[in-house]
């Protein structure tokens, strides 16, 4: 299974393992862990609760890890994204990808975290020290995802 | 027809729900035209789900564009732009 929606933690070191295990093609992993910080926009966060749209959040991963292995050289690839009430220091988001070579690697990892920030269905309401307020969409993040489809961009 | 809505994060807190079954009147069979006629139910509606606010929809749970049909029995979800990661 490339994706798992979860309220649990999870190891990367196993995870990593679990995906190359008894696979002697692979020379590169990459990997990327999103963690929750404990201030954003100025406002010191307490906690963070992330909302997702059951079926669809797993469906739209897995559609991005696709688009991933369709357009580059990668042999496995791994979305695991919690959900839930989360504290500063947890981790949110793993992604690991792994290939023969590390330029396809760290490319796959990017572009999954790229258009999972602009595609899955999932959402950050942080409790902070003036209340709770939902996180907003970044331009910056738009931004990120379009440079992957240049003939798109403005 | 009969459609089935879901509404998630902001959007959901906005109008006090997080889903609904909907009797549609016959003339309504896209994203925009059912766009326009919850917008039509006023109040919290009207302010959520106005035309200059940036949402997001899904019909079966791909994502969809104003133009994109519905049909009897589809799932069609309304959410604010996505903030994972």
């Amino acid at each position: 299974m490339s994706v798992r929606v979860q309220t649990e933690d999870f190891e990367a070191g196993a995870e990593i393992a679990a995906l190359r295990r008894g696979d002697p093609k692979i020379g590169a992993v990459a990997a990327f862990i999103g963690l929750v910080r404990d201030v954003n926009e100025g406002s010191a966060v307490r906690s963070m609760t992330l909302e997702h749209y059951p079926g669809m959040t797993e469906r739209a991963l897995e559609g991005i890890v696709a688009a991933a292995k369709g357009r580059f050289r990668i042999q496995h690839a791994l979305v695991i994204h919690r959900v839930g009430e989360l504290q500063p220091t947890d981790q949110i988001v793993l992604v690991v990808t792994a290939g023969s070579h590390r330029g396809d690697a760290f490319a796959a990892c990017e572009f999954i975290m790229d258009y999972l920030k602009t595609r899955a269905p999932l959402w950050k309401k942080e409790q902070t020290g003036e209340g709770a307020r939902w996180v907003e969409a970044r331009e910056a993040d738009d931004q990120a995802a379009a440079r992957w489809c240049p003939d798109r961009a403005e | 027809m009969s459609v089935k809505l879901l509404y998630f994060a902001s959007l959901r807190e906005q109008v006090g729900s997080s889903g609904e079954s909907l009797e549609l009147p016959s003339g309504v069979a896209s994203v925009a035209g059912l766009r326009e006629h919850l917008v039509a139910r006023g109040g919290v509606w009207q302010a959520a789900l106005a035309g200059n606010r940036a949402l997001r929809v899904a019909v079966n749970q791909d994502l969809a564009i104003a133009s994109t049909a519905i049909k009897e029995g589809d799932e069609v979800a309304f959410f604010p732009p996505v903030t994972g990661g």
